[in-house]
């Protein structure tokens, strides 16, 4: 027993001394500029990169964005790759459940070992997986979602992509000033940072205005749905209905408002809540009237602009089961030229050389970006993309207001 | 027939059960602890190597996962105490697994040092095991089942509720390796669990050995005859539940230093279920049990058809587990033979 203890310690010590036989990652060695970087997963050919996206669950709706993203980089690889490189992307399913989403990160990263993780969607997961990319030290690009907190300083491996909901809350805000200065508003909206964000900054925006929040009701991600929620604000009889939710619930109370003939708020939808699946559940006429904000080509409504339609014929070649003209793919494909436009201006093929390049875009147009809309980053401007436009739905798409 | 479908779990059937008085044979039921392996130290001492050499073969991500079956391994000899030597069922260990992973992220969160949260996540669960074994195992059978179970179902919510991140998680930072060492960081949580789960597993032996343990296992025996020979069932049962709770919080524990990221959903009654499968898969009373039962909770998909059905094809081929099918492997071979 003595002896094989001993042999057991011996084996220790020897192996303690190797460290690891199978060393961790790629660094750089030249050029003397880039010396010292981490360089895992890309090479002059190639390069891995990495996504997590709700492709189950309740938030199910958002996998057309990885379709999207897919098709980008498809068409792009067709085209010769981004700057030389050919991009290989994988995605992985994290249900919206953050817990998973660090488990698939981890996954990618440790045992796909891709050079970034390009992108994470919705807010809980962007989080849960933001503490382990920065420990990390692997980039977290262009997320898709719009909380503030993507643009935190003590956080310098994640950025975020859209306008935040702070700022979506605030052209809200501003459209109601202007055109309905004393309205009340009931708020329904999602328990979690996404809806308290959005909620907050709306709440801000008006004080001391003759706008005022009358009624709000939250509800959890795992409810089943939110009848109760919206019976509650349609006896505030409210003027204006602001509807913070994800997808599947949004989409749930547009219903209700629709099926509720005494309410008949001004019904204000989140950006983030409209999806091609929400308006095909619902048909036109319960959207007739309904307001949003957008900040790219939505595909139905730009149908002739040259850009969009090589999105469409993209997807159609690239990701035959994708909707080509749904709105959460062109954000997809959105996000990733964006993604491309920061792998082409990398000076280091690094990881520390990407969130270079991506905290350094200046006014950089991509033909799917609403006409005035640019992505541009800079010292002290982590947000890429801050502009939004208001559009109403008329007979059957959306109209700029 | 019935001591062929016995998975031990509160059934009563065991040693001198069934088969009249005749010896049943080995693997036949949960707790059998009669030597069918003959290198036991050399097997053991192989083991050590191979257990302390990990860290240095392996690249990081296998590494996790080898970690997490660890973690899993000290859930698992604690619920064994209950389902396999206590011959009861809880299906609330994935609850308190999620408490001491909340109390050590919260200890953690707000400064605490990190060997200061292994004890703290152990006498948390400690405690609410008492509190709830304690009404519990007085009422007999499935009752505390039932009991468990409500605890599984209230946790998640209340963490929810309740807890720092809420519905959105918490996460923390991990241990990181002395500077001295030289070693990874993935590499020092891997052989701080390992040491925490060889601890855990003396003291598990040291227990079951234990006056105690032995009355545990001659309650689930005859629970009747034990009370005949001045056994109480309750206290005996109250103290082995909380011992096992604690085990499940000192998993937890490991749990958010292995992982650094907890949330709700990660503790609801589902991972009650896979702990359940997994000791049962593995096998009832064993330690060899405890560490099958552990890489099938950490590969196993997601509850649903595949793993339905590898639990009930593992009740009906081996119904006391991998480890009581292949502790019958020697006496067919030599059955063959002769």
């Amino acid at each position: 027993m003595r002896r094989l203890a001993l042999v057991a310690l011996s084996v220790a010590l020897s192996l303690v001394s190797a460290c690891r036989l199978i060393s961790a990652e790629v660094v750089l060695s030249s050029p003397a500029e880039c010396a010292g970087q981490r360089a895992d997963g890309i090479t002059p050919e190639k390069v891995l990169v990495g996504g997590v996206y709700p492709l189950s669950g309740p938030a199910s709706a958002y996998a057309a964005v990885a379709q999207g993203v897919s098709a980008y980089f498809a068409w792009a690889n067709a085209r010769g790759g981004v700057a030389g490189r050919q991009v290989e992307f994988l995605v992985r399913d994290d249900g919206y459940q953050p817990a998973r989403a660090v488990e698939e990160a981890r996954r990618l990263v440790d045992s796909d070992r891709v050079f970034a993780l390009f992108q994470t969607l919705g807010t809980p997961s962007t989080a849960a997986v933001r503490a382990y990319a920065n420990q990390r030290g692997v980039p977290q690009l262009f997320v898709a979602s719009g909380a503030s907190e993507w643009g935190e300083a003590a956080y310098p491996w994640t950025i975020g992509f859209q306008p935040t909901y702070a700022a979506e809350a605030r052209v809200y805000a501003r459209h109601l000033l202007q055109t309905r200065p004393h309205a009340t508003v009931a708020v329904l909206y999602q328990n979690d940072d996404f809806g308290h964000e959005l909620l907050t900054a709306f709440e801000d925006a008006v004080a001391g205005t003759d706008v005022r929040v009358v009624a709000r009701r939250g509800y959890e991600v795992m409810d089943a749905d939110v009848q109760a929620q919206m019976a509650s604000l349609a006896e505030s009889g409210a003027g204006v209905f602001l509807n913070v939710g994800t997808p599947k619930f949004a989409a749930q109370a547009l219903a209700a408002d629709a099926a509720m003939t005494e309410w008949n708020p001004l019904h204000l939808l989140n950006g983030v809540a409209n999806t091609p699946s929400l308006i095909a559940a619902l048909g036109p006429s319960a959207l007739r009237g309904v307001l949003t904000t957008n900040f790219y080509k939505d595909p139905a409504t730009w149908e002739t602009d040259p850009a969009v339609r090589t999105v469409v014929s993209a997807v159609r070649r690239h990701v035959p089961d994708a909707d080509p003209l749904s709105s959460q793919v062109m954000f997809g494909w959105t996000s990733a030229a964006a993604f491309a436009a920061a792998l082409e201006r990398m000076e280091c093929p690094s990881r520390e050389g990407l969130m270079a390049a991506a905290r350094d875009l200046r006014d950089v147009e991509l033909g799917t970006l609403l006409p005035g809309i640019t992505v541009s980053t800079g010292p002290g401007d982590p947000y890429p993309v801050e502009d939004l436009r208001v559009f109403r739905f008329g007979d059957s798409g959306w109209e700029a207001v | 027939m019935s001591a062929g479908l016995n998975t031990g779990l509160n059934t009563g059937t065991g040693p001198g059960t069934g088969t009249g008085h005749r010896r049943p044979a080995v693997g036949q039921y949960a707790g059998d602890r009669r030597p069918t392996w003959p290198y036991p130290r050399a097997t053991l001492g192989t083991a050590v190597a191979g257990a302390v050499s990990v860290p240095f073969l392996v690249p990081p991500y296998p590494l996790h996962q080898v970690t997490l079956v660890l973690v899993y391994v000290v859930a698992l000899l604690g619920l064994d105490l209950v389902a396999g030597h206590g011959g009861q069922i809880s299906l609330g260990h994935g609850a308190f697994f999620g408490i001491g992973a909340y109390t050590a992220a919260i200890l953690l969160s707000a400064g605490a040092p990190y060997p200061l949260t292994l004890p703290a996540a152990g006498l948390v669960a400690y405690g609410l095991g008492h509190a709830f074994g304690r009404p519990a195992v007085r009422l007999s059978g499935v009752y505390l089942a039932v009991v468990t179970f409500a605890v599984a179902v209230a946790v998640p919510p209340l963490i929810r509720r309740l807890a720092p991140g809420g519905a959105m998680g918490l996460p923390v930072r991990t241990p990181d390796a002395p500077f001295f060492t030289g070693l990874d960081d993935d590499q020092w949580v891997y052989l701080l669990v390992l040491a925490v789960a060889a601890a855990a597993f003396t003291l598990m032996r040291a227990v079951v050995r234990s006056n105690r343990g032995r009355a545990l296992v001659a309650l689930r025996a005859d629970a009747g005859a034990a009370e005949l020979l001045g056994m109480r069932p309750a206290a005996i049962r109250a103290h082995a539940f909380a011992w096992s709770a604690m085990y499940a919080g000192v998993a937890g524990c490991l749990f958010t230093w292995t992982t650094g990221f907890v949330a709700p959903e990660s503790f609801t009654v589902t991972l009650s279920i896979t702990l359940l499968a997994g000791i049962v898969i593995g096998g009832l009373g064993t330690v060899s049990g405890a560490v099958i039962g552990a890489v099938v909770v950490t590969f196993l998909p997601a509850p649903g058809l595949v793993s339905g059905l590898a639990l009930i094809l593992v009740l009906a081929v081996a119904p006391n587990g991998v480890t009581g099918l292949v502790r019958r492997a020697p006496a067919f071979i030599r059955r063959d033979r002769s």
